[in-house]
């Protein structure tokens, strides 16, 4: 007998066997450090508005801008680097991401964890809201609750874990109640003392799985919100132009054939969103035994 | 003439681990009217066995070589089309568990009725007459009021009565049943059995009981065959077989019966487990298991026949070899 | 069963009160609301009587009994940028929404059915590869790029159809429509299919996980057994197996369809209620976002309301429940 693999080394050598899913990790990851180091890769600082000159402005691929260098995607009609700001709003896709992503998490998780364990009216009342907010589009929501906090980074985030916690709340319930069910949490809950606090330490781990499912599609979602959001003109202030900022800033100049404006970023939004719920997608299967043939 | 033929049966699995035989070179055959019990534990190929007979064998799976010869027409390798036909009509199959094998969102008798429109074109009146008829033979109390019920009203003992009126309706020469009566209360079990009983003497079906229960089979079954990693390693009349038997596996499931030990004693079991399919031993499967194994069963082992008594042994038990595993 | 019915019917309107009290709350309670019916430079004296006109001056809970008394005199407010009755603003746009959104569900559920169906039911086949392959694409990408992807190839480059605005209509039953014109078909197509692709890659990839875990249960296996025809099993047996969590699906998302209709109508300029609301809420004007918030809100008990009796309908088990 071979020495015991650990769970993580298990899922990983059975993730490797999908290319599909491989590449899909390797382009969010190289996306990611793209992201984290704009400011050093990126040719210009798009917030700094001192080197951006209207000359520039809306100039096709390739055009060698007044910095000196070639503009490889472009500029915008503010005369930003089109690649600079990419990068930087993809950074701030991700951030934003990631930070709803996370706070709507752990917020979700605790109330279907606490519903669970609970119980009783608690449990009938958390649900509830829960159930309610699940049937209300996550973009009604976030719109409105954008509209009445007004704009801004931590608005934005806001408005976005209200529209989602309700999705981690569901799940996590489900997989707690699946386990609260079973026998062995029923004694540890039966010993005094740090009984419950066993009982909660056996409930949480159960619901990971299907979680790390939910939040890698949330992750896609909320950057796939914040963008449209944005595009419609409620996420982000100007001055700091997301990915859905960027392309509607270049919807008008579509007609005319400048496409770039709008395309590029686009792209890289597109790039980002498909990559995670690949990922996502072969999580989810390797999660579910029944698929297993 | 013999119900059903079965010849060298040859079915594989073709996994990632490889070309898996899960039914290697299986023989025997059904007489009308006559309960043939097949007995193996988990991995023995039984289930494959019986899913080969119906042609039911699911991708990566398929039957390899052999012959299977129903009423003597050759099944093997006929067009899914043909084999479609006969399903349910001349060979039929009963499952293990009727709660996942009938649908719960249609009626009790619309289900029967499909499965009677799959081969006969009958009107609404004659289908239900039909229905309650087999419905009435299996012994199901109200048999025209049921046909409105749904699966989840009934009983398991019920659904299970309803799966094998199912199989009744076209009066199958065949009838293959894998576990049947493995999900359902002791008490139940035995109504079911007696009922099996009753039928195949009157319809003159041949039954071909598939069971690791060595006990239940026992009671019903006049012929036993015993199967082990694909093969078959000992068959003949059960009483004979239980009374005698000669291949060591099967003294070792006999002694693991409860009723074969007195009350405060241990249970008897038959060490190691059984073996995976991909890492056979060459000759003999049994052998690492086996007390009496010695270096020739490290080559192929043919089934020694005598009669209507068979086994696939070298050290064969018998009046002059005490019990190996006491 | 008519007690599940009525059970369900107290909770659909418990529901509408609760959620009428929140909405109408939350989006009074926030901000002050009169701050964009006055310029800023107005006078105090103005600001009193603007205050006092519009009612804003009584307590909350004061006004909100006022808006319900309205409501059952159909009368949901007055805009306070148009100064038109909410209902009637509302009202005129909604049938542009109203076909928009049919056009799109209507579509993508039957097709995305059919393709579902099929990739769950040869997995292995190359076109079920390219569905899903699809379906990944429709499922991750925002609206309004594929909105934008749209005009940009059938409208700018190949210049087959317009890219925006309603086309001709027609009177129906006293209501403008534009489905019947074929100038209203031209216009309808873009931002229909746009609207449509999300909903559609969800149904494929609900119809393929359905089909593949009903194909590989016991049921098929028992019918193949009992020598039923494979299209007799798919029709009666699959397309009844997978119809719960489908519908269940379809529901919710419907309203989401509706939500994104938002998103549609902004880029294609469709005139429906979904620009309407971007523009109130973009201006804050509230009395036309309570209205339209209220009838999502009621069309979604509505939904839910139907998928719960529809689910009663197919499956027996719930109708037993309910009747207990």
């Amino acid at each position: 007998m071979s020495a015991p693999v650990s769970p993580l080394a298990r899922f990983w050598a059975e993730f490797r066997r999908s290319p599909v899913a491989v590449a899909a990790l390797l382009v969010v990851v190289v996306t990611s450090l793209l992201a984290i180091f704009a400011p050093w890769v990126a040719p210009q600082d798009p917030y700094d508005l001192t080197t951006l000159s209207l000359l520039d402005a809306r100039r096709e691929p390739g055009f060698v801008g007044s910095g000196g260098y070639a503009h490889l995607l472009g500029t915008d009609p503010q005369g930003r680097d089109l690649l600079s700001a990419i990068l930087y709003g993809m950074r701030i896709s991700l951030q934003i991401g990631l930070a709803a992503g996370t706070v709507a998490l752990f917020l979700g998780t605790t109330i279907g964890i606490l519903a669970a364990y609970a119980r009783g009216w608690v449990e009938t009342v958390l649900m509830r809201i829960v159930d309610l907010q699940l049937s209300f589009p996550a973009i009604l929501l976030a719109l409105v609750l954008v509209a009445l906090l007004g704009q801004g980074k931590a608005q934005l985030i806001t408005a976005l874990v209200a529209a989602q916690y309700a999705y981690f709340a569901r799940t996590a319930y489900g997989a707690a109640t699946a386990e609260r069910r079973k026998d062995y949490v029923e004694a540890a809950l039966a010993t005094p003392l740090s009984g419950r606090r066993v009982a909660f330490f056996h409930l949480l781990p159960n619901c990971l799985p299907p979680l790390i499912v939910v939040a890698t599609v949330q992750i896609a979602n909320s950057i796939s919100l914040e963008a449209t959001l944005s595009f419609l003109g409620l996420g982000l202030p100007v001055t700091e132009p997301s990915l859905g900022m960027l392309i509607s800033n270049g919807f008008p100049y579509m007609m005319s054939g400048r496409y770039w404006i709008s395309v590029y970023p686009g792209i890289a939004l597109i790039v980002l969103i498909v990559a995670i719920n690949l990922v996502g997608d072969r999580v989810r299967d390797q999660f579910n035994p029944r698929l297993r043939r | 003439m013999a119900a059903l033929e079965v010849e060298n049966l040859v079915t594989e699995f073709d996994t990632a681990n490889g070309v898996l035989r899960a039914v290697d070179g299986v023989s025997f055959t059904l007489a009308p009217g006559q309960i043939t019990g097949l007995v193996g534990e988990s991995g023995s190929g039984k289930t494959v066995t019986g899913f080969s007979l119906l042609g039911l064998v699911d991708a990566p799976g398929r039957i390899v070589s052999g012959s299977i010869r129903l009423g003597g027409t050759e099944l093997v390798g006929r067009p899914e089309t043909e084999l479609r036909r006969r399903r349910g009509a001349e060979i039929a199959m009963i499952f293990q568990d009727p709660i996942a094998t009938l649908n719960p969102l249609l009626a009790i008798g619309a289900q029967m009725r499909m499965a009677l429109e799959a081969h006969r074109s009958v009107s609404r009146r004659e289908a239900n007459a039909r229905c309650i008829e087999v419905l009435d033979q299996v012994g199901i109390p109200e048999p025209r009021a049921r046909l409105g019920s749904y699966p989840h009203e009934l009983s398991g003992g019920m659904r299970q009565r309803v799966a094998i009126a199912i199989a009744l309706l076209h009066g199958p020469a065949v009838i293959v049943a894998d576990e049947p009566t493995t999900a359902l209360d002791v008490s139940i079990q035995a109504q079911i059995l007696h009922r099996m009983r009753m039928l195949a003497d009157e319809t003159g079906s041949a039954v071909l009981w598939i069971s690791h229960d060595l006990a239940t089979v026992s009671g019903l079954a006049s012929r036993l065959l015993v199967m082990y990693a694909g093969r078959i390693v000992e068959f003949g009349n059960t009483a004979e077989v239980l009374r005698d038997p000669r291949h060591p596996y099967t003294r070792g499931l006999i002694d693991s019966l409860p009723g074969t030990v007195a009350a405060g004693e241990p249970l008897r079991q038959i060490p190691g487990g059984a073996p995976s399919l991909s890492a056979l031993p060459p000759g003999c499967a049994f052998a690492p298991r086996c007390p009496h194994a010695d270096v020739d069963c490290a080559k192929p082992v043919e089934l020694h026949e005598r009669g209507e008594r068979g086994w696939r042994c070298i050290h064969p038990l018998g009046p002059e070899r005490s019990d190996p595993f006491a | 069963m008519s007690g599940y019915v009525l059970q369900r019917l107290l909770q659909a309107a418990l529901v509408m009160v609760a959620m009428s009290a929140i909405v109408f709350v939350g989006v009074y309670a926030i901000g002050n609301p009169v701050d964009i019916v006055i310029p800023p430079e107005a006078t105090q004296e103005i600001r009193a009587a603007t205050i006092a006109r519009l009612g804003l001056d009584l307590p909350l809970w004061q006004q909100y009994l006022i808006f319900v008394r309205n409501l059952f005199d159909g009368d949901l407010g007055r805009s306070f940028i148009y100064n038109e009755p909410v209902l009637s603003l509302i009202a005129g746009r909604l049938p542009a929404t109203l076909e928009l959104v049919l056009l799109s569900v209507l579509s993508a559920t039957v097709f995305g059915i059919a393709l579902g169906v099929y990739a769950g039911y040869r997995p292995d086949s190359v076109l079920a590869k390219a569905i899903m392959a699809v379906s990944v694409l429709g499922f991750s990408v925002p609206t309004f790029w594929i909105g934008l992807i749209l005009i940009l190839t059938f409208a700018v480059n190949l210049g087959w159809l317009p890219a925006g605005g309603r086309g001709q209509t027609v009177d129906l039953l006293g209501v403008a429509w534009s489905f019947p014109t074929l100038d209203g078909l031209r216009h309808l197509v873009l931002p229909a299919v746009n609207l449509a692709l999300f909903k559609f890659a969800m149904m494929i990839r609900l119809a393929r996980a359905g089909t593949r875990e009903v194909m590989l249960g016991d049921t098929i296996k028992f019918a193949r057994a009992a020598g039923i025809r494979e299209s007799t099993i798919l029709r009666r047996h699959l397309l009844k197996l997978i119809s719960i969590p489908i519908i269940t699906v379809f529901g919710l998302e419907l309203g989401s369809t509706l939500a994104f209709a938002v998103v549609t109508e902004t880029i294609f300029s469709w005139p429906g209620v979904g620009k309407l609301i971007i523009d109130s809420i973009a201006v804050l004007d509230r009395p036309v976002m309570v209205a339209y918030l209220l009838l999502t809100t009621l069309l979604f008990v509505v939904i839910n309301l139907t998928v719960d009796l529809l689910f009663a309908l197919i499956d027996p088990r719930i109708r037993a429940r309910g009747a207990a």
